[in-house]
Formats: structure tokens, C-alpha cells, sequence
């Protein structure tokens, strides 16, 4: 698919939803299967390649209601059922076509909380795309209604026109929960406690909010704006935020609530901790954790040179190991760093992926080159330690494994050299031991997840676990899943003891 | 917010200060360190070691030298300044316990580091030996505080300037050559000079720890970015140390990484000093 400018993607759009103006509501089936999909209009590869901008514009009005046109409303609703938060997803898009956004904003709002971040960053194609009658018919999940491009630009047509809605906050209860973590899943029970009237904290790690979607998503995917804007949505409703709040360490887990009073605890600490492949020259200087990376460049802004006291490595000719989102964004940060060459090393074949494939797209754009079926073996090093070239191995699909995709297997005799100075581990990260460590009551799986029951409980009474910390790296949507769970069991628990409390 | 609450230069280099920070004086133990940053838009992350604390002032006390852009800054911080993020206490604590005898060797800025550590030995009822040294008598640090908590204590400078014209390993060799030998070494300084402890160490047996000040970014196990080789396996300075059993850390490794990003910073790392201390280590032995 080549490069169409967003000019001429507006200008189409204008001139076929003039055909249908005026009889949204009496379109056939057959009419509706006509409507060519709506590409994201995007930044011109060769411009964004040296900018941190956000890389897809976002619909213009014509596009999203185009777009949504398109949508069937079919009986069959399996865009709700294979959305993690089951949202009304037809419904949203029918006024979307009427041109109400406003009604769609406020559909979408009674079960996701921040479409701005979800319409950017979930795997549509795997979740609510994946069995849209309209791509099922057109036998291709990406010419499936574009239901993350329509939540997208519902969310931004809401921060655009200064509407935005801060949720109501019933009177105070007098109960405190403590939330471990700012990312989705703990943004999303912060919002949903508090709503019952009881006083939330965040504690967050870091000097700033937002967790993965801060230091993990670069800015071009994800822009700093759209999580600031959420961030501040819940200020407003008087949740409290503590930064540089290491919980484990700047305070136990448990005297959170033996000593500061909390209620409950909502643990959503992620899955930091960084997987290597533990092959030879993995500790040259040179090699890095995407997490590492990417820190650097989104969390301590090394990119903006000359202004940030944060170094990073000024590298040539990378290579970027795994096949997943993080992979994408380490490889794509990488030419936006100035790299002239930069490889994506992944052992099975693009089919098996698990980045979102509008990540893919863009990243090929930019030109990044893909070795598929091929895989590290060891690094080799300079004489003081650094990286001089990365030995590969090349691979063919064999048998299914138990995920029932086709294993890799590796090809004897068929090692060969990748010129590079830099690689990028990419391949998954471990549950965050912090917590786990320090809370020896927590039960824990044998990867070092928190282990909770169908109510996100844990081991531990009135803690509460969810996300990647229990997942493993997982999406922002399913996060965010887990976080409605945990948020209902909390307000649950608290109204059973304001009941018990004698009038 | 934390404020500085004192200020002392130590050194021409090395300075002291006491910063409001009264949740990490409560609970931080000898070992820990904490993260800070001056400027939260574009500020750098540095670790630093926490030299002592008073919970009932609530602050730490940090030391540190000068070696990059950070650090200068840090160090025209005036009494009443601000430092605008202090995250801690991070990394696993030292064990402490009785061990019996105890030698604890400090090697320039790494005094500040081990003097919690030596205290709370000797308040476990361990015999402490402490030496300290450093290139000359103006970079000494700490010796009215580390001689206080010492049963026996040896102070000397490369240069012969103050105390015994030696490097720390020499009387180290003859504590160990001592009968009964030591149970335990600890040793904090630059890189090169814990890789020679550790060297002289070895042959005798005396299980010795060092504590290891690596590159790190966040420093809750997310970055890797501070791992280290010890015994052949990755660790993570921040969460699975930052002190481990010096015979197993690969030096190396560790040494060429922490110069990772030497050549891209204009402000490098004053890695002059190890240099010469390699030099002096090796023509010593």
C-alpha cells in the first residue's frame, strides 16, 4: 500500500459522503459494502522519520462518518462481545454517521474511560475488528469497520471542543484506597473507586503519571497530551497523586494499610522487569532492554538533544529483537534518533506478530527492514566491550506448537552476520518483583505474578491485583479490564462495611 | 519538593548535604540508595548512596563528587535550595548480623556508603577493622566518623600525603594474613579499586562484598540498564543488589559499561581518576 497524503484522503471523503448526506438511514447492506474503508490519514513517512509527532492524524469528520456508514448494524454484535469492556460499539458509530458525537462521546463513556488512549493503542484487529461481519465479508480483518480510528475521533473531537466531561463524584464516603501504579489499570480503578464518593491516592514510581503509556509508548504513537488530559480528569475529581513513591520500599504494601488507614489496595505495578535472551555479548555496551531505550527517549526526552541531561547511545545500525508493539516503537524511536539502518531480527514470519498491524505498516514505511525468520545467536564485541556485529540464525516454520502456532526451527548451518552497534532486546517483560519481594504474604505464580481470584482479590485481604502484574505484558484495553473488575470488587467491599457501621 | 536543609564540602570535589525526606529516613537501612533529580521536564537520574539519616529531623544525608553535569549542578545547590525528586530507599539492604570479625574498606567517595554499613556492624556486635584511603589527604572523607566506630583503624593515601603511603589492599593482605583471618570483607570505592580487594582477598578465603554504583535509570528492575555479571548470570544492581559477593562480579564487563556513554557525553565522567588507580593497583601487585 503506498502513501496516500491526508489532503487527498479529506478531499475523497468529502466528495463520497455527499452522496450519501441526507439518507444515512436508508442505506442498503449493498450500499454500505460499497464505501471504500477509510485509511488514517498519516504524517508523510519521509517527514515523520525526524519528528516526535503523533504519526496518525486522526479522521477528518467526513472520513469518521464515511467510515462509520459502513457499519452493518448487525445482529450478531460481536464487536461488543470481543471487547474487553464491552463497549456499545454500534451504537456509538450509528450517531457517529448522524454526525452526533456527542451523543457517541457519551455512549462510550458509560464503559471505557479513556477511548483517547484506547483508540490509539488496542489491538483492534485481534479484538473487537477481528470478527466484524464487514471484514468477514470483504474476507480481510483490516477492511472490517475501523472501530479504533471511530473511537479515536470521538475522543478527540470531545478534547477539541473543550467539552470534556469530568464524571460525577458522589458525596464522600470517609474511605481510603490506595492505588499502586499509575498506568491504565490503575488509572481506570482511581476513576471508578473514587466515583463511589471514597478518597483515592495514586502512588506512582516515577516523577510522572501514567506509567507503560508514559515511559513505554513513544510520543509519535501515543501523544504525552492525551495522557496529561486524562490525568487531569481524574485531579478533578480529587483524586490524589504521589509521585516518586516507590511502594515496597518507600513504604511497605501493608502499612498502607496498618499505618496510613487505607481501606484497600489496588496493586497494578506492571510488568517491568525486562526479559534478555541470555545469549553470549548480551552485556556488551550497546545492547539494551527496549525498556531502557525507550525510558530514555519518551520518560527522560533524550531525544530533544542539547536540552536533556539523560544521555543516549547515538547508534548507526541497530537491530531490534521481537515481533511485538515495543519492538515496533524501539525500532521506529531508533530512526527518529537519528539511526541510518535499523533491523527488526523476529524468528517466526509476520503472520505471527503480536504488534498491531498499523504499527507494522508505519514501521515499514519508514523504512525499516524486517528479517523475518531469523533470530540472534550472540553478539559479538570490540575490543573495550562494545558492539561490533550480532550473529543470526535463519528459521523455518515446523509443526504447531501448543499455542497452535507453527514453531520456529532453527536452520543448521546457516549462521550468518548482521553489521550492527546497537541491538535492542524486545522480546517481553517479567512481572515487577517490588511488590512481591517486600509483601511476603502475596501469593505469587511461579512467572511472579500476582495471583488473584475471579474478583481480582488476592492472597490478601483487601488487596487487590490487575494488569500486566497479573496478566504478564499484556494490552492497555485488557489492563484497563482488569481495573473495572477490581474497581467494582473494591466499591463493593467498602459498601458492605459502611453498612456494617452502626447509624 | 526536598530541601536542603545543610551543606558541607568535604573535598574539592565531594560534597555533604541533608535533605528534607522524612518517609525515606524512616524507613531506609545501611545499603540503600536513592535516586534524584533536579528538574523533572529534562533532569538526569542520579543514584546516590544514603550516608545516614535522622528520622527525628526527617532527612538523609547524601555525599557525592562531582563528575558530570548533574552532579555540578547539584553541588551549586545552596542551604534552603530545592531538589526536585528524591525516590527512595531503593536496592535490598546489607545483611547484617554478627559475623564475628569484619574488614571494611573504603576507597575515596565510597567512605560515605559504607559508614552506615560499618555502624550498623559494629551495633550487631562485630569487631570492625576499617581502612580508608585515598589519592591524597584532601580527598580523604569521613575519617573522624569511620575512626569512632573502628576497633582497629588503618588510614592511607596513594600519594603519602596523610596516614600510610599505601593503596587500601596492602594492610587488607595483612589483615588477612592475620591468624584468625577476618570472616567477611566489605568493600566500597571505585570500580577498580573493589576489583583489587576482591583480588586480594581471594586467595585467602574471606568472603568479600562490594557495592556496586552501576548506570541505572529508574531503578526498580524496569531498565536493565545496571546489570551486571555475577557468577556468569545478569543481575540487576538496583533490585538484586547493589552489594554482591565481589569474587563473582565480573569487572570487566561492569567497568566498560559504566563508560557506555563516555564518548557522547561532552561533560564526561571523570574517569581520569580510575584510570590512574588502575595504573597504581597494577603496578602494586
Amino acid at each position: 500500500m503506498s502513501f496516500i497524503p491526508k489532503e487527498k484522503l479529506a478531499e475523497d471523503a468529502k466528495k463520497i459522503l455527499a452522496e450519501y448526506e441526507g439518507r444515512e438511514n436508508e442505506l442498503k447492506t449493498r450500499d454500505r459494502m460499497k464505501i471504500p474503508p477509510q485509511m488514517m490519514p498519516a504524517q508523510d513517512p519521509d517527514v515523520r522519520r525526524n519528528n516526535l509527532e503523533e504519526v496518525a492524524t486522526g479522521y477528518t469528520e467526513e472520513q469518521a462518518r464515511l467510515e462509520a456508514l459502513r457499519c452493518l448494524q448487525c445482529n450478531k454484535k460481536t464487536c461488543v462481545s470481543d471487547c474487553p469492556v464491552f463497549i456499545e460499539i454500534p451504537g456509538f458509530i450509528k450517531m457517529v454517521a448522524e454526525g452526533n458525537f456527542e451523543g457517541a462521546i457519551k455512549q462510550i463513556k458509560t464503559t471505557s474511560l479513556l477511548p483517547a488512549i484506547c483508540g490509539r493503542v488496542c489491538p483492534q484487529e485481534t479484538q473487537c475488528q477481528q470478527n466484524c461481519t464487514v471484514g468477514k465479508a470483504l474476507k480481510d480483518v483490516d477492511k472490517g469497520v475501523a472501530i479504533g480510528r471511530l473511537e479515536r475521533f470521538i475522543a478527540d473531537w470531545e478534547r477539541a471542543s473543550g467539552k470534556v466531561q469530568i464524571p460525577d463524584v458522589k458525596p464522600e464516603t470517609g474511605k481510603k484506597v490506595a492505588v499502586v501504579g499509575s498506568g491504565p489499570a490503575g488509572l481506570v480503578v482511581a476513576a471508578d473507586v473514587r466515583r463511589e464518593g471514597h478518597q483515592v491516592t495514586i502512588f506512582e514510581a516515577f516523577h510522572k503519571l501514567g506509567g507503560v503509556m508514559r515511559y513505554g509508548i513513544p510520543e509519535f504513537r501515543l501523544p504525552n497530551e492525551i495522557i496529561d488530559q486524562e490525568i487531569n480528569t481524574l485531579a478533578k475529581m480529587g483524586v490524589e497523586f504521589k509521585t516518586n513513591f516507590v511502594v515496597g520500599r518507600t513504604r511497605k504494601l501493608m502499612d498502607l494499610i496498618e499505618k496510613d488507614g487505607y481501606d484497600a489496595i489496588f496493586v497494578g505495578t506492571g510488568a517491568g522487569l525486562p526479559y534478555f535472551m541470555g545469549i553470549e555479548g548480551e552485556n556488551l555496551v550497546g545492547v539494551f532492554s527496549a525498556n531502557e531505550y525507550l525510558t530514555r527517549a519518551n520518560l527522560m526526552r533524550a531525544f530533544e538533544k542539547g536540552k536533556a541531561d539523560t544521555p543516549i547511545f547515538e547508534s548507526k545500525r541497530v537491530a531490534v529483537l521481537g515481533g511485538g508493539n515495543v519492538a515496533m516503537d524501539a525500532a521506529r524511536m531508533a530512526v527518529r534518533l537519528g539511526a541510518e539502518k535499523v533491523y527488526i531480527v523476529y524468528r517466526r514470519t509476520e503472520k505471527e506478530m503480536p504488534a498491531r498491524v498499523e504499527e507494522v505498516h508505519h514501521a515499514k514505511e519508514e523504512g525499516i527492514d524486517f528479517r523475518l525468520l531469523q533470530n540472534a545467536k550472540r553478539i559479538i564485541g570490540t575490543e573495550d566491550g562494545r558492539v561490533k556485529a550480532m550473529e543470526c540464525l535463519k528459521y523455518e516454520l515446523g509443526e504447531p506448537d501448543a499455542s497452535g502456532r507453527r514453531r520456529p526451527v532453527e536452520i543448521k548451518g546457516s549462521e550468518f552476520i548482521l553489521d550492527v552497534d546497537t541491538v535492542i532486546v524486545a522480546i517481553g517483560n517479567g512481572s515487577n518483583p517490588l511488590i512481591s519481594q517486600t509483601t511476603p504474604d502475596i501469593e505469587v505464580n511461579k512467572w511472579g505474578n500476582i495471583i488473584v481470584d475471579d474478583t481480582q482479590k488476592t492472597s490478601v485481604n483487601k488487596i487487590y491485583a490487575g494488569g500486566d502484574i497479573v496478566l504478564g505484558a499484556a494490552t492497555v484495553i485488557l489492563a484497563m479490564g482488569e481495573g473495572r473488575k477490581a474497581a467494582e470488587s473494591i466499591n463493593k467491599q467498602l459498601a458492605e462495611e459502611l453498612a456494617e457501621v452502626p447509624a | 519538593m526536598n530541601k536542603i536543609l545543610y551543606k558541607k564540602q568535604l573535598s574539592e570535589t565531594v560534597f555533604l548535604m541533608r535533605v528534607e525526606a522524612p518517609l525515606i529516613a524512616e524507613e531506609r537501612k545501611a545499603g540503600q540508595f536513592v535516586i534524584l533529580q533536579l528538574d523533572n521536564e529534562y533532569g538526569e537520574r542520579i543514584p546516590l548512596t544514603i550516608a545516614d539519616a535522622d528520622k527525628t529531623e526527617g532527612s538523609i544525608t547524601i555525599i557525592f563528587q562531582v563528575v558530570g553535569k548533574s552532579t555540578t549542578d547539584l553541588a551549586e545547590k545552596a542551604e534552603g535550595d530545592f531538589i526536585e525528586t528524591i525516590v527512595g530507599p531503593l536496592g535490598t539492604p546489607t545483611h547484617i548480623k554478627n559475623y564475628g570479625t569484619v574488614v571494611c574498606v573504603g576507597g575515596g567517595i565510597g567512605v560515605a556508603p559504607l559508614h552506615p554499613i560499618a555502624q550498623a556492624l559494629k551495633a550487631a556486635g562485630n569487631k570492625v577493622i576499617t581502612i580508608i584511603g585515598a589519592r591524597n589527604k584532601e580527598l580523604l572523607i569521613l575519617e573522624d566518623e569511620m575512626k569512632a566506630i573502628a576497633d582497629e583503624f588503618v588510614v592511607c593515601t596513594d600519594d603519602g600525603s596523610y596516614g600510610r603511603k599505601a593503596l587500601v589492599t596492602e594492610p587488607l593482605k595483612e589483615f588477612c594474613e592475620m591468624d584468625p583471618k577476618p570472616d567477611m570483607a566489605i568493600a566500597i570505592g571505585p570500580p577498580v579499586m573493589m576489583k583489587f580487594c576482591a583480588e586480594t582477598t581471594r586467595p585467602y578465603e574471606v568472603y568479600t562484598e562490594v557495592s556496586l554504583n552501576t548506570i541505572m535509570v529508574d531503578g526498580t528492575g524496569m531498565c536493565g540498564g545496571c546489570r551486571v555479571n555475577v557468577d556468569g548470570k545478569a543481575k540487576f544492581v538496583c533490585v538484586d543488589g547493589p552489594e554482591f559477593d565481589g569474587h563473582k562480579v565480573d569487572f570487566d564487563n561492569m567497568i566498560s559499561r559504566l563508560n557506555s556513554y563516555k564518548k557522547f557525553e561532552s561533560d564526561a565522567h571523570n574517569c581520569r581518576l580510575d584510570q590512574q588507580i588502575k595504573e597504581k593497583e597494577e603496578a602494586a601487585l
